[in-house]
């Protein structure tokens, strides 16, 4: 991917079955970048990763259930610099409040917040007005 | 979700045939290996040879599994990892608590002894 600016600005319906799509969108933009010098695939795995947690978290979050209800998720290089934002207009949690997962205890859940922390770089869940955001970095270096 | 299943010396082994085991199917792999249990099955593999993704959800499924094949005095085992899948184990330290083999063979072999 030459040039030093990308931003993707999807929406998708607030359903698991989209997952993969998001998820391969993820993994199509990690092979195309020219100027990532690491392993492209690892990369590729780990966008469709930290895509796929955000998104049910924030299905898991969204408002009254309608029908139509949208997720909304932007991917934006710019130069080393990956954002992905995911919104959600549910009531929102407190992301510094979860803990890391007891390896010492079998949990079946409770593993999802903890991957994206550990494969960016800044993870943060913010309100604005309207609604709420997971931003997640990562430098691509 | 495409599940395939095979009896082989007692051992009943689930292929997930997915390329991805996440949010949206994992479930269902849950369902079915609960009721493998539930139906006095003992030996339970699980072949992920043809998944490439997985995701927290579908490591919570196969920890249910291993869960339930203890409260039912039975083993859960996991077999044929791609290595980006494996790679999802390490990081959430599950290769130390799941017995994961290359293969079905050496799976199988591992149950008999």
């Amino acid at each position: 991917m030459e040039g030093n600016t990308i931003e993707v600005d999807i929406k998708v319906p607030n359903k698991t079955r989209y997952l993969s799509l998001i998820g391969r969108i993820g993994e199509d933009i990690a092979r195309e970048l020219e100027r990532y010098s690491g392993d492209k695939e690892t990369l590729a795995y780990h966008l469709n990763l930290v895509l796929t947690e955000a998104m049910v978290n924030a299905i898991k979050h969204a408002g009254p259930k309608e029908p139509e209800k949208l997720v909304r998720i932007v991917i934006s290089i710019h130069t080393d610099d990956l954002t992905i934002r995911v919104y959600d207009d549910g009531q929102g949690f407190d992301i510094n409040a979860i803990p890391a997962p007891n390896f010492d205890e079998l949990e079946d859940r409770g593993r999802g917040i903890f991957l994206i922390r550990s494969l960016m770089d800044s993870v943060c869940y913010r309100k604005n007005c309207r609604e709420n955001i997971l931003e997640m970095k990562k430098k691509l270096t | 979700m495409n599940l395939a299943s095979e009896t082989r010396n007692d051992v009943v082994i689930i292929y997930v045939k997915e390329e991805r085991l996440d949010a949206h199917n994992s479930t269902e792999l849950k369902s079915a290996v609960q009721k493998l249990f539930e139906d006095g099955k003992k030996n339970v593999l699980v072949d992920l040879k043809d998944v490439r993704f997985i995701d927290s959800s579908g490591l919570g499924a196969l920890v249910s599994g291993f869960k339930n094949a203890i409260s039912h005095q039975g083993n859960l085992k996991l077999s044929s990892l791609q290595s980006q899948v494996k790679s999802m184990f390490e990081l959430t330290r599950l290769h130390r608590v799941f017995e994961i083999f290359p293969s079905t063979v050496e799976a199988i072999e591992n149950f008999q002894s």
